[in-house]
């Protein structure tokens, strides 16, 4: 609605619509990094889960094996997991952005500065691996 | 090709209307008009009525954003071709209070920009008696950020303070930070005090777009992630040494 101000006999204030995100696709890109967050949250409960069955005896590890078996949350999963991987792969692209580029004074590479981040993250996905394969 | 091009531009006369609309004029699809050219035709043979800002016609002086098909855009340095067959639609830039047709009100940007003292500021009175001398790299550490014309095409772009408009937002920052990065300038602590706040660097959520839409390439959003890094290191220097000088 226009509203009359001090100095303007009136001005229009337009108010952002809650499907914002929408109109654009970078906007909606931003939304899709933004809620990656629930499903990392969802994947730390799920290993706290895991690790609580594991403690719990081998009934209850099979009785959630079986559970995660179920069609239902595999498709869960599946989808936990590719905003899992967006979340992973957004926030390390922006951390060149801040760290690395100031840290050293002068302008690197982009890679340079995310290379570590996914150095670590593959170096502990094989040992997990490894670890759950039974090889560890 | 058409030789003609279709501009729907946004139409508010705060007298009678509650809400803006928008208005289709038919304008000639030139290879070297931009769309500000469009707008121009619109006044000058059209509606003289039509309001909208502008100036220096070449990037510089930063008056002519408007939102063209949703994008914020210098309308000065965007070619009419750009956007053929058409229809282009021509809008205030977004977040603002929209005064007259494509105008809106900045009073509020400058006051944010007022308040983080976009200026060199010396503790001292140090007189030089001559120039002050800075090495090219020190020159090179802020020299993008110099760059801003104020255009606030990165206002236009941030979700953020159009959800909060007590977001101090980008342009602001990044000046602030090109002031706090100056080799001449002591002014980062008062500076501190206003962006360090939760409206201030903390409210951005890292959306980028501030950057990709700037004409003048200055990367607001690296100007504000490298200020939180400023902000944390100054926390944690005042956390662990609460009676040092900082």
């Amino acid at each position: 609605m226009a509203q009359y101000t001090q100095f303007q006999p009136k001005a229009y204030r337009p108010r952002m619509s809650a499907y914002w995100y929408l109109d654009q696709w970078h906007y909606l890109r931003y939304a899709l990094r933004e809620s990656s967050s629930f499903f990392v949250a969802y994947f730390c409960v799920l290993t706290l889960v895991q690790l609580a069955a594991l403690g719990a005896g081998a009934g209850r590890y099979a009785h959630f094996e079986a559970l995660m078996r179920c069609p239902l949350m595999i498709i869960i999963n599946a989808v936990a997991l590719a905003f899992f991987l967006l979340h992973s792969i957004t926030w390390f692209n922006l951390v060149p952005r801040v760290a690395m580029r100031q840290m050293l004074g002068r302008p690197t590479p982009d890679m340079v500065s995310s290379a570590p981040n996914y150095m670590v993250w593959f170096g502990a996905t094989v040992i997990l691996a490894l670890f759950f394969l039974g090889v560890l | 090709m058409s030789d003609t091009i279709i501009l729907e531009v946004a139409r508010f006369n705060p007298e009678s209307d509650a809400e803006p609309s928008y208005e289709s004029f038919e304008v000639p699809l030139r290879p070297d008009w931009m769309v500000l050219d469009g707008l121009n035709h619109i006044k000058d043979q059209l509606d003289g009525s039509l309001a909208f800002r502008w100036s220096c016609r070449m990037g510089i002086c930063g008056s002519c954003g408007m939102m063209v098909n949703g994008v914020p855009t210098l309308t000065c340095e965007t070619l009419l071709m750009n956007y053929a067959p058409g229809p282009v639609r021509v809008g205030p830039l977004d977040h603002f209070p929209v005064v007259r047709d494509l105008v809106v009100d900045l009073d509020d940007f400058l006051a944010k920009l007022q308040k983080v003292r976009p200026w060199v500021v010396r503790k001292d009175d140090f007189k030089p008696a001559r120039e002050f001398i800075q090495s090219p790299a020190q020159l090179e550490s802020f020299h993008q950020f110099s760059l801003c014309i104020n255009c606030t095409l990165c206002y236009a772009a941030c979700p953020v303070y159009g959800l909060d408009p007590n977001f101090i937002g980008p342009a602001a920052i990044a000046l602030a930070h090109r002031y706090n990065l100056d080799s001449r300038d002591q002014g980062i602590e008062d500076r501190l005090d206003i962006v360090s706040r939760h409206e201030g660097i903390w409210d951005c959520t890292v959306v980028g777009e501030c950057s990709t839409v700037c004409p003048k390439h200055v990367d607001p959003s690296l100007a504000i992630q490298q200020y939180k890094l400023t902000a944390t290191k100054e926390w944690f220097k005042s956390f662990l040494l609460p009676r040092g000088k900082h």
